[in-house]
């Protein structure tokens, strides 16, 4: 196990990038901690499994290092990186039987017999596949193999970082929770360092300690997922995380005021004068509909999604989505939206912009 | 005018595929076919366009028998998981090609073309071609090709499952727009309970080649008829628990008791499974009535605003779906709250007992 | 996935049958006519019944002849497949050279039968061809014509050479429809390049390379072209394979009705074998899937 440091990496696909737009990837450094759980989230075309091939080595970046504990991966090849790696589609060797998946990258290191049989049958049992241990791969559902895979990754005792590519992408509704939940719970008691690659901001944000969000091969934030969800640096954040994302109204502040189209919303805190566009962000979870307190919406829409449902209205010109608890009744009286001050967030040209007085 | 399967079932190979379905699905609605892989959806879409034919049983078009009728003289689209379109043609070709296939004029194809376009979003990309555009443009494309021949009939199979979370989000609230202004009648098979939630229209769950129930898709939501209903209509799954009554009470999992009033008070004395979703679990007596379990908790996850508990309690797993965000230590005893208007009681066979108090309330 | 019943579509086909029947099935009568009777010409048939096919089982010309071809389908099979394997493993994936690749594999495949024969023909011979010339230079003492073991070497030097680009292109198909991550999981489980070959690819190219075999098998069994425009069977009888000894029979000595029964049994053997290895091969697979 180790610790992930990435050094002004950058790669572009191009031999000779002329400018920042040719970079798929654009620099960035960062160290991950030994035995994270970290999620790489962002839609596709976001730099996301340029930088899982990189640290995978199936990719030498154009420029910047790649370190592994203290050790200098960047030219080390993927069998000597000592990683492991989940596939979106699951890959099992299908002539083999499940026992010989599981052990084939013990074999290959010359692990002694005994010692396989045991570890062998210990990943067997926590992915919950003793009783198949002797059937051949081929013919398995796509849930099966794909927990095969995982304890191929698992049975190494000293990976260096098990990485995951969209590993639930084929995967049933019901099986996720499941396969995510064991996920969670190999990774509390060996303590891998885990990279889970995914569009899914649900897998990543119930898998990860620390999510990395990218946009435009950048990473936009890295934060927990409340952090993520409370405060997002970058607009990108705000939509991208929560479903529906974040509201985005177009404002003036002054002081602990937002101004917008002559209305007024009070904010959680004062704010220093700012330069750009500005924008006041608030997630549909602190939006409520009152009768006369706060902005007037028009509703246009209310979709049930069980749990809650979601109404989408119209304030200022915008469109805002709303999210009003299961039970309550959307009647005609609710005219008005009301934003919980201090969860309101500002943005300047898509940046956050922290309140003055320090506090972030 | 409707769509009607008249004990339509399917047998391949001595292995049924679809058991005896009767169902009548109105012009001008959304039908959502919702079930896990493999449990017949396709399948079940097949014989709708015509692509199967049907072991036994008839499926009627507008009042006609159309069982034995080829797809080609039926009036069906349909959209696949995959972007399926063609790739040496133009966005443009692709959406003009149903329509000259039928030999329709010059001027109503681009005029049908330019219109579904505009519906879809696709206007500026028309002069394209489909691989150069991301992956929810080349379904829109699909879509566009699906609508523009004015079917009768649009049949489509888990259409955003290959999309990134977002871009689903998206075109899934623009689906039922679209439908709106089509008036045709839409199948959408699906494996994810929220998709057919934001769907709306009607719901059809299936489970091993059975639809189990259909109607209004809120409707079979909140009132299933039978365990395996509420199951497939649930993520994250339902929770179960057995539960008796025994004169005016009623005991769930053996420790909590409550008062069986409301929709229980008919029920006879006798053993049952109690079924209830995972936002109804509660970390506080969150209403009067609530009552307390005891349980281990597993792993937690966090969604930022929102924790999922995984808990065992006996020999039962459970998810628990709890507002804020709460970092509880893994294996830790807790309590969990339940108002028992938010159960469903289903009776040995699996059926539907006694409707949720909340549910009816609604 | 089953498709719609359409008793139309036999219409379709009814062009195809009408050529086969003349082509196949009317011929083929005339040789089981041919086979249960005597003929002396003039239309005139005596009945012989299943003469002519007990003088064929036990003649020992032709057990010498299905010895050859045995022996030359076997080493022509232990020589291609592995051969074709091991050239669709080592052809670049993509780009120029896989299809500078591709067009180079074709071309032997692109050559009539004839054609082959008589290029290597020359090709080999001492006096005028490079092969032969150069050989000889170089102190072998080579010579096709009147040495039985060159003239086997020969043709299956010259059936590999016509040969192996069809099992190397049906293994290279198979191969390519591997996906990256397989390769790339066997790389993080540090496989050798034997596990590799063994686990990954040999298991995927199968349903192809059964294919490739079938056809090897059914080709180099039925092979006459290019042996007789070579050897045209000899040195004495040194490469007559089946085929080229019915011929002799047929044609050469006006046995009509040995040759007949001769012919009928061959292609019976020939659908027998090729069953043989259709099921067994396709039993293995499902095995496999258990």
């Amino acid at each position: 196990m180790a610790q992930i440091t990435l050094k002004n990496l950058a790669h572009s696909y191009l031999a000779t990038p002329k400018g920042e737009q040719d970079y798929a990837l654009k620099e960035m450094d960062h160290v991950w901690q030994d035995g994270g759980a970290y999620a790489l989230l962002g839609s596709s075309g976001c730099g996301k499994t340029t930088l899982l091939n990189i640290i995978s080595g199936l990719l030498k970046p154009s420029q910047g290092r790649v370190l592994f504990g203290d050790r200098d991966v960047t030219e080390a090849e993927t069998a000597e990186r000592n990683i492991a790696q989940v596939f979106q589609f699951p890959v099992v060797y299908d002539t083999m039987t499940v026992r010989d998946n599981l052990a084939f990258p013990l074999r290959n290191r010359g692990k002694d017999a005994a010692y396989i049989a045991r570890r062998v049958d210990q990943i067997a049992r926590m992915i919950g596949m003793e009783a198949t241990l002797d059937r051949k791969a081929r013919g398995l559902t796509a849930d099966a193999k794909q927990k095969i895979s995982l304890g191929r990754g698992m049975v190494r005792e000293d990976v260096n970082a098990i990485l995951f590519d969209e590993p639930l992408t084929v995967i049933d509704p019901h099986m996720k929770w499941e396969l995510r939940t064991q996920l969670k719970q190999l990774h509390r008691e060996f303590g891998h360092t885990m990279i889970y690659v995914t569009h899914d901001q649900t897998e990543a944000l119930t898998f990860a300690d620390k999510v990395v969000v990218m946009y435009d091969g950048r990473v936009v934030q890295m934060g927990t997922p409340e952090e993520l969800f409370e405060t997002p640096a970058h607009t990108f954040v705000g939509y991208f995380i929560g479903s529906p994302g974040m509201n985005l109204l177009p404002a003036e502040i002054r002081g602990s005021t937002a101004h917008l189209q002559g209305a007024a919303v009070p904010l959680g805190a004062a704010y220093g004068p700012i330069t750009g566009r500005t924008q006041i962000g608030i997630r549909p979870e602190y939006a409520v509909l009152t009768e006369g307190d706060g902005l007037p919406i028009t509703i246009r829409r209310v979709e049930d999604v069980g749990r809650h449902r979601i109404v989408r209205g119209e304030v200022a010109g915008q469109m805002v989505s709303v999210i009003a608890p299961e039970g309550m009744p959307v009647g005609a009286s609710l005219t008005h939206v009301r934003f919980t001050p201090d969860r309101i967030n500002v943005y300047a040209d898509d940046w956050r912009v922290a309140p003055a007085g320090g506090a972030a | 005018m409707a769509l009607e399967l008249q004990a339509v079932s399917r047998v391949v190979k001595g292995q049924v595929h679809i058991q005896p379905t009767t169902l009548t699905l109105e012009k001008g609605t959304m039908n959502v076919l919702l079930g896990p892989t493999s449990s017949g959806k396709t399948s079940l879409m097949r014989l709708m366009a015509g692509l199967d034919a049907p072991t036994t049983g008839r499926l009627k078009w507008h009042g006609q028998d159309v069982t034995g009728v080829r797809v080609q003289d039926r009036k069906v689209a349909m959209v696949y998981q995959q972007f399926i379109n063609y790739p040496a043609m133009s966005v443009y070709d692709n959406i003009a090609s149903p329509l000259r296939l039928m030999g329709k004029d010059r001027a109503e194809i681009d005029r049908a073309v330019r219109a579904t376009a505009e519906m879809l979003k696709l206007t500026p990309m028309l002069a394209r071609k489909p691989l150069e555009l991301s992956g929810g443009q080349q379904q829109r494309c699909a879509l566009a090709r699906a609508l523009v021949k004015d079917a009768g009939l649009v049949l489509l199979d888990e259409p955003l499952a290959n999309l990134d979370y977002k871009l689903r989000e998206e075109l899934r609230a623009e689906i039922p727009r679209i439908f709106e202004e089509s008036g045709a009648i839409f199948v959408y098979a699906t494996t994810e309970p929220e998709e057919a939630l934001l769907l709306g229209g009607n719901t059809a769950t299936l489970w091993e080649g059975r639809v189990t129930q259909f109607g209004p898709t809120p409707t079979v939501y909140r009132q299933p008829a039978d365990a395996t209903t509420a199951r497939v209509f649930s993520d994250p799954p339902m929770n179960f628990v057995s539960c008796f009554k025994e004169g005016h009470r009623m005991n769930f999992g053996g420790t909590a008791n409550a008062p069986a009033d409301g929709a229980f008070a008919a029920l006879p004395d006798g053993r049952y499974t109690a079924g209830f979703r995972a936002n109804h679990l509660h970390l506080n007596t969150h209403s009067g009535t609530a009552v307390e379990f005891r349980c281990t908790l597993g792993v937690t996850e966090i969604t930022g605003s929102e924790t999922f508990l995984h808990l065992t309690h006996g020999s039962d797993r459970w998810v628990g779906l709890v507002h804020g965000v709460h970092d509880l230590t893994a294996g830790a005893e807790v309590s969990v709250w339940l108002d028992p208007t938010h159960v469903y009681i289903f009776d040995a066979e699996g059926r539907l007992a006694a409707p949720a108090g909340y549910a009816m309330a609604a | 996935m089953d498709k719609t019943q359409n008793n139309k579509a036999w219409f379709l086909v009814l062009p195809v049958l009408v050529v086969v029947a003349f082509s196949a099935i009317l011929p083929l009568m005339t040789v089981v006519n041919y086979a249960v009777n005597d003929t002396f010409g003039n239309n005139e048939f005596f009945w012989q019944g299943l003469v002519w096919f007990e003088e064929m089982v036990t003649s020992s010309r032709l057990h010498e002849a299905l010895g050859r071809q045995i022996l030359f389908s076997a080493i022509i099979l232990a020589i291609e497949v592995p051969l074709g394997i091991y050239i669709a493993l080592n052809m670049p994936k993509k780009g120029f050279w896989a299809s500078v690749c591709l067009v180079l594999m074709a071309l032997p495949l692109l050559i009539p039968f004839n054609v082959v024969g008589t290029i290597w023909q020359i090709f080999g011979r001492v006096d005028i061809g490079l092969l032969g010339h150069y050989l000889a230079e170089l102190g072998f003492d080579y010579n096709y014509v009147s040495d039985p073991i060159d003239a086997w070497i020969t043709v299956i030097v010259m059936d590999v050479w016509h040969w192996t680009s069809l099992v190397a292109l049906l293994c290279y198909a198979g191969l390519q429809s591997i996906p990256n991550a397989y390769y790339q999981a066997a790389r993080v489980d540090q496989a050798s390049r034997w596990a590799v070959f063994r686990y990954i690819e040999l298991p995927k190219m199968a349903g192809v390379l059964l294919i490739a075999v079938l056809l090897r098998f059914m080709d180099s069994f039925m092979i006459y072209t290019e042996p007789f425009v070579v050897t045209g069977g000899g040195p004495g009888n040194s490469t007559t394979f089946l085929s080229i000894d019915l011929v002799k029979m047929a044609i050469g000595q006006f046995d009509l009705g040995p040759a007949a029964a001769f012919s009928i049994m061959y292609f019976l053997v020939i659908l027998l074998v090729s069953w043989v290895f259709y099921t067994v091969m396709t039993n293995l697979d499902k095995e496999e899937g258990k």
